[in-house]
This record gives C-alpha cells, structure tokens and sequence, in this order.
C-alpha cells in the first residue's frame, strides 16, 4: 500500500475470483500473488502454485486480462542465459520476439578479428520466465524460522512461527532468501556450527553483495517492517513484528537494477 | 548398629542411576529433564492434538518458555518508547484542530480553501491502479492542511510520494499569494548579502597582504560564467516545493533550483536516503546536498510529466506579442471547458493531452541565457589583449513551447513514452482515462470529464534502456610538444669544457698565424 502501487477494486476482485479457480483446477496446496509485471500495452499478473514442498514444488503462471491462466514454461539455463540479454520493457504480449544483436568476435585471417553480428530472437513468454525466477531467486525473502525443515528433506511452513521481534527485525541477518542455499556451504565450519539445522538451511540477508541493496524501512513507527529490494526496484517484502503474518510482492517493470553500485 | 542395606535388584538400581541422571539440574537454568519430560506429557496426554509426533518439539520448546518467570514484576515496568509511540504522538497533532478560537468562529463555506480534495482524488486514482493506501492518505491530508494554515498560499497540491532508502519524501507543490513570497525572499537575501559582506571583507584583507608580495602571473583563464538561476515564478522554479518525512513531522521547504544543479543532475543517478542534508557524493560532483539534487528532481520530473487534457488551459489572448525567442510561460483556464470523452483521451496517437509546464533546455533554464555578454570592463580588456580570441557566438538552445500535446514527445527506446489506459475494460462507460509516463516511471495522471490531475509516486530516476555510466574525467591536458629548443641538454663536463678551450686556443692560434702569414704575403 504505502509503496504506492495498489490494486483497484476491480482487479481485487476479478484476481480473487481467479485465483481460486486456479487452485481448485490445479489442485494446488496453496496459491499466492507474486506480483504485477507492467508491460507497455499490458499488465502480467503472476501467482505461484505450490504443492507439497514449499521451496521445490512450485509453479508459476500468468495472467493478463485476470480471468484465464497460462503456464510459464521452464526453461533449461542456456535459453535462461540468452532470454536475460533482452532488453527494454515488456510489451504485454506474450508472442512478441525481441530481438537482439549478438556481436561475436571471431579469430578470422591471422591477427584480425572478424566481427559478426548475430541476431538472436527471443519470446516473450521465455523473458517473463526469466525474469520471474531471477526475481525469485534473489529476491524472495522470508522471515527466519518462518520455514522449517523437516528430517524428511521436505520444507514446510513453521507453525509456531510467532513473528520476529522488533529489534530482531532491524537486523538484515534475520531475513532469508527463500532458495536454494549457495552461500552456506561457504561458510567457516565455526560459523556453521552455531546455526540450527532446521532453522537455518537458507541464505540470510547479510550476505548480499553490494552491502546496501536492501533499504528497511517501519511504516507506522515500528508497527510494520518494509523491506524493498534495490536491485530489483519493486520487490517489497512486509512483516509485522510479533504476529506471523508476512508477505512479498513485486510490482515493476521486470528490469534488474544494474546501475545499483552507482547509485548508492 | 548395623543397619541392613536392603538388596536392590541390578535392574532397580539402574532405574535409580538413570533417574537420577535425569534429574540432574542443568547448569544453565537449574530445570531438569526429568520434569520437563513429564510436563510434556502430561500436556499431551490432557490435550491430545493431532499427529503429535510431529509437534512434539514444538510443545518442548513452549513448555520450555512457559517455565521462564520474568522478575520484572517487582521491578517498575519502564516506559517503553518505541518509536511506534512517539510517531504516534507526533500524528495525533495532526488529528487535533485548533482550541479555543475556532471554536467561536464558524467556518467560513464560501471561501475557497487552498487544500485540494485529496480523497476524491485518491479514489480516481485508486480505480487506475495507483496510490497510497487510505490511512496514508487521510495523514497527508491532515498534513497538508497543518501547511496550508501555518502558511499564506494560494495554491497547494499533493505533487507525490519519493521513495528514500533510509525514509521517504513527501512533496506538496505550493504556488504563494501574491506578495507573501517576497517575505521570506527578502530575508534570504538578506542573509546572502551579509554574507556576501564578510567575505568581502575577508579578500580585501588578504588581497593586501598579496600586493605586498611580488605578483605571480595571474592565469588569463577566465571560468566560464555561472548561468544565473531564473526568478521565483519563472521556469523551473514556477513553484515552490515543501516536503516532509512523515505526514505529521514538520514540513521543509525546498530552495530554488539553479540551472548548474540541473545539468548535473541529469549526469548522475542515486538513490535518495531520505536526510535532506545528506551530501550527495557523485562523478562529476553535484553542486549541493540532497535537498538540492531532490528539488532538481522534482523539477525535471514536473517539467517532463505534468500533462492536463488538451484545452483545459489556453494561452491569455490579451498578452501582448512577446519579444522574440521567449516563449509564451503563462497560461490560464479554459473556462469553457467541457471535457472529453474517454475514448479520446486514450488514444494512443496522445494528442488529446498537453503538457502545461515548460520544458527544461539543456542549459538548465526555460529561457535561454546568453552567456557571452560583454561588459564594459570586457571592453576595456579587449583593447589589451588584442589576441584574445572571441569565442563563438553559442546558438540559443530552443525547446518545445508550452502546450504542446503529446504525441510530439520523443519515443524511448523503441516504445512510445506514455502508455494510455482506461481503468476499467468491463464497465468502459465510467472508466476514467489513465497515462502511465515510460520515460519517468511512477508518473501518472488521469482524467475525466472536468477534472484531473497528475501525480508521482517513485524512486525519482529516469528510465533507460542502457546502463548508467559515469562520464569519463576530462582527457589529461597534453605537455607541450618536447622539440629541440626546451629540451635539456646536458652541460658539458670539465674535460669537455677544457678540450673546448684548448681547440680554440688552437684555432685562435691557426688564426693569428693565418693573418700574419697574409700579412707577409700582402707585404710581399
């Protein structure tokens, strides 16, 4: 709400309506808004299915016009490598192609470089899969001891979770990526052995690279936590201090923020 | 007396030993397992929940906090402050009207109050889409009537929300009652004259003491003149801009906006934080704190994205024929204005929209300064120094006029820069028509029938398709080209010196026996 982007009554409701019908065709354990990507001529609204596995069962798919759901197809990590070149904003449709010119350098005859421009065509559907999990892979948060995992291997929700308190809150350290951890291994032995095993199995916030990418900020005094993402502008993750209740959202245009180390 | 230790069965025994173990305290907190283990369940045997393997920990460690008594109860419980209060407190002056005085005074209907309807605006712009929330809302409503009332205005709006890392702007666009604003600008001027004055005095001292010295050569390099800042009312600073952290906190007033700021403020992109003094560090360096580089912000972005249906304003045919090169910078209401239909208004060919504040030239002004105007001093310096060169006479740097629709701005990339849209795609007969800005995203207006209005709820950057890159420091100044007549040549030695003298002694010596032989020959 107070990020300045909000629904307008129409959308909430015909995205109510929509989203249960998802989960009820779908047979998903639970379904959530992730987030509105602005196109030029058209909105993508994205919801995640998630089966029984919170982190690794998960689904994304898209709507424009709130009513009918399309699938996002999963893409292996070269077309990933090749959608993330495009550039400009989405147009709202998912056939459009983007084109990019790729300017290979090759050793010709002797010392010259023979330069030759390649132009790589690009779905949109695949650049909104990309984005989407890139958005997700850096940017999704969820407050410690939210998740937990259990002997089997499987994550699921904490019930107990009571909500951090609020001077826990203004430590970045609390917060976690909700991914698969990349960073733990890495630690010292020493640091990990002080970690709780099923508590601790994600990334925490402390980690990310450039320090400062992430502005906290409290709504209402300390009443509620806001965190936005500065590299991915749009991204805003609330919690409310002693209560479980926490949630994120993105609503941007889909574009990383690469001039972040001269913006800060 | 003997005393018959009774025999204890091994299997008794190691019950003993092992209840024992569990009953030892812990050293941390003087509870043992042993009891614990059995409150547990005996919770769990009470309650009987559902796939209690699954909970049990999660009943251990309830178990567990329960145990924990606080002693605060016979210590006074200290008043927490947290911050949640104290803004609390800070806003409930915003809900409290004044006492005594307005009580007795009724309020006057018929005047016509400064503040906008904000709701009713907030809900046109809720059906597009954006906005804040409602309590925010009513906050900067209250907020914005603290402002109105402590100060004489005529005109106030809600100009928009900027996000900062550390806290947020919110900025109230403020047009002063005629004559009001000279208040305050004389005092700052005042200020700047005193100023002025001691530093004045400062040079004069020191510039005896440099007469007193021998004069180093003073460079001929002349800095290229400041462009002046344009006048209050004028150009980018038409209006002024107030802005708070919070609704409730007091509101700062933002200083005029000079055209150096602006021109560098179009060189370099960073994140707000929310401190009005923080000093903004940047290549090349911004000339100011980040209040400065927020007002340049704000006036690029008004100067970019305030747009109002075509026709809504209109030229004052009474003007006079302005001079040549200055655009018309005044505008008044169409009075006659109807309204048009929705359809019209999101159109994509955006004729139908114009904007109505001027845009900024690359210089950083709304009407262009020459810079190369000549004194009388210059005058005199130029019969000196007669090979001066002129420099060229810069072309004035012309922009759109004021009321140009739309449809004339400049594409970004490849798309169009403003992205029409109806609210609603179900119920088009009330839909109101929406603009979504591309180039400065987070700018919005929306329009229906008679009314609207424009608003910016953003990070206060520009869109670019390419990444930002600094530009690059000045080329370093070139040496003068090395040739024979500066190079160094070393001295000669001593021996060389020596060897010099002896071949010319001999040469001197070949010379006088050259003479006194030509004499011979003459004599001969």
């Amino acid at each position: 709400g107070s990020s300045g982007v909000i629904l307008s009554p129409e959308e909430a409701t015909t995205l109510q309506t929509a989203l249960v019908l998802l989960k009820h065709e779908q047979k998903f354990t639970s379904v959530q808004y992730w987030g509105k990507i602005f196109g030029i001529n058209n909105d993508y609204y994205i919801a995640i299915g998630i089966g029984n596995d919170e982190m690794y069962d998960r689904k994304y798919l898209y709507i424009k016009d709130c009513m009918n759901w399309g699938d996002l197809p999963i893409l292996p990590k070269e077309a990933q490598e090749q959608a993330r070149l495009a550039k400009g904003r989405f147009s709202g449709d998912p056939s459009n192609e983007f084109e990019h010119i790729l300017i290979k350098q090759l050793p010709g005859e002797g010392d010259e470089i023979h330069e030759e421009e390649e132009t790589v065509i690009i779905k949109e559907e695949d650049r909104l899969t990309t984005i989407i999990n890139d958005i997700s892979h850096e940017a999704f948060i969820v407050p410690r001891s939210a998740y937990i995992r259990t002997p089997t291997g499987m994550i699921s929700k904490n019930r107990t979770f009571e909500g951090l308190s609020v001077t826990e809150c203004t430590k970045l350290g609390q917060f976690l990526h909700f991914r698969e951890a990349t960073e733990l291994p890495k630690k010292s032995l020493i640091d990990r052995a002080n970690l709780d095993k099923s508590l601790d199995f994600l990334d925490s916030l402390e980690e990310d690279v450039p320090k400062g990418s992430w502005s906290m900020q409290f709504d209402r005094g300390c009443g509620v936590t806001l965190l936005k993402s500065l590299l991915w502008p749009g991204y805003v993750f609330y919690h409310v201090p002693h209560t479980s209740s926490f949630g994120s959202v993105y609503y941007g245009i889909g574009e990383k923020n690469i001039d972040l180390p001269f913006m800060l | 007396m003997d005393t018959p230790t009774p025999k204890i069965n091994p299997k008794e025994e190691q019950y003993i030993n092992a209840k024992a173990y569990l009953s030892e305290a812990s050293t941390d907190s003087g509870y043992n397992l042993y009891d614990h283990l059995s409150s547990c369940l005996t919770k769990i045997l009470d309650e009987r929940p559902e796939n209690v393997y699954d909970i049990f920990e999660d009943i251990s460690k309830d178990r567990k906090r329960s145990k924990f008594t606080s002693n605060v109860d016979t210590v006074q419980d200290k008043i927490d402050q947290s911050t949640e209060v104290a803004l609390a407190i800070v806003q409930r002056k915003l809900f409290a009207r004044g006492d005594g005085d307005e009580a007795d005074q009724e309020p006057d209907e018929d005047a016509e109050t400064p503040l906008p309807n904000l709701m009713e605006l907030s809900f046109f712009f809720e059906q597009a889409g954006i906005g804040l929330n409602r309590e925010e809302v009513i906050r900067v409503w209250m907020a914005l009537k603290n402002l109105v009332e402590s100060h004489n205005l005529q005109h106030v709006r809600f100009w928009g929300k900027l996000f900062g890392t550390e806290q947020n702007y919110y900025v109230a666009e403020v047009e002063y009652r005629e004559g009001e604003e000279d208040a305050d600008e004389e005092e700052e001027e005042a200020e700047e004259q005193h100023e002025e004055e001691t530093t004045e005095k400062d040079d004069g001292e020191e510039g005896e003491e440099e007469a007193e010295e021998d004069d180093t050569p003073k460079p001929e390099f002349k800095p290229p003149p400041v462009v002046p800042r344009e006048e209050n009312r004028t150009g980018p600073n038409k209006k002024t801009y107030f802005v708070c952290n919070d609704p409730g906190k007091p509101w700062t007033k933002l200083p005029a906006v000079t055209p150096a700021q602006i021109t560098s403020a179009r060189q370099i992109k960073k994140f707000l934080t929310g401190r009005l003094d923080a000093p903004v560090v940047s290549y090349p360096p911004f000339p100011g704190n980040e209040s400065n580089y927020l007002r340049a912000q704000v006036a690029r972005i008004s100067a970019g994205t305030h747009i109002s249906p075509l026709g809504f304003y209109q030229f004052d045919e009474e003007e006079e024929e302005e001079e040549e090169g200055e655009g018309r910078d005044n505008f008044v209401e169409n009075l006659d204005f109807e309204g048009l239909p929705t359809k019209e208004m999101t159109d994509p060919i955006l004729s139908s929209w114009v904007h109505h504040v001027q845009h900024i030239l690359p210089q950083g002004r709304c009407a262009w300064w020459n810079p190369v105007q000549k004194n009388e001093d210059d005058f005199e310096e130029e019969d000196e120094e007669e090979e001066r060169e002129e420099p060229d006479e810069p072309e004035p740097e012309v922009g759109p006029p004021l009321l140009t629709p739309l449809s004339e701005d400049a594409e970004v990339g490849n798309m169009p820069p403003w992205t029409p849209k109806m609210s609603s795609n179900l119920i088009p007969q009330f839909a109101i028509a929406c603009m979504h800005s591309n180039l400065w995203p987070g700018a919005h207006a929306f329009a229906q029938g008679k009314k609207f209005e424009n608003v910016y709820i953003g990070t206060g950057h520009k869109y670019s398709q390419d990444n930002y890159s600094p530009p690059a420091p000045p080329a370093i100044q070139e040496e003068f080209p090395s040739g024979p007549e500066i190079t160094e040549t070393e001295d000669p030695t001593p021996e060389e010196e020596a060897a010099l003298r002896a071949a010319k002694q001999d040469a001197m010596e070949a010379a006088e026996e050259m003479e006194d032989e030509e004499e011979q020959s003459d004599e001969d």
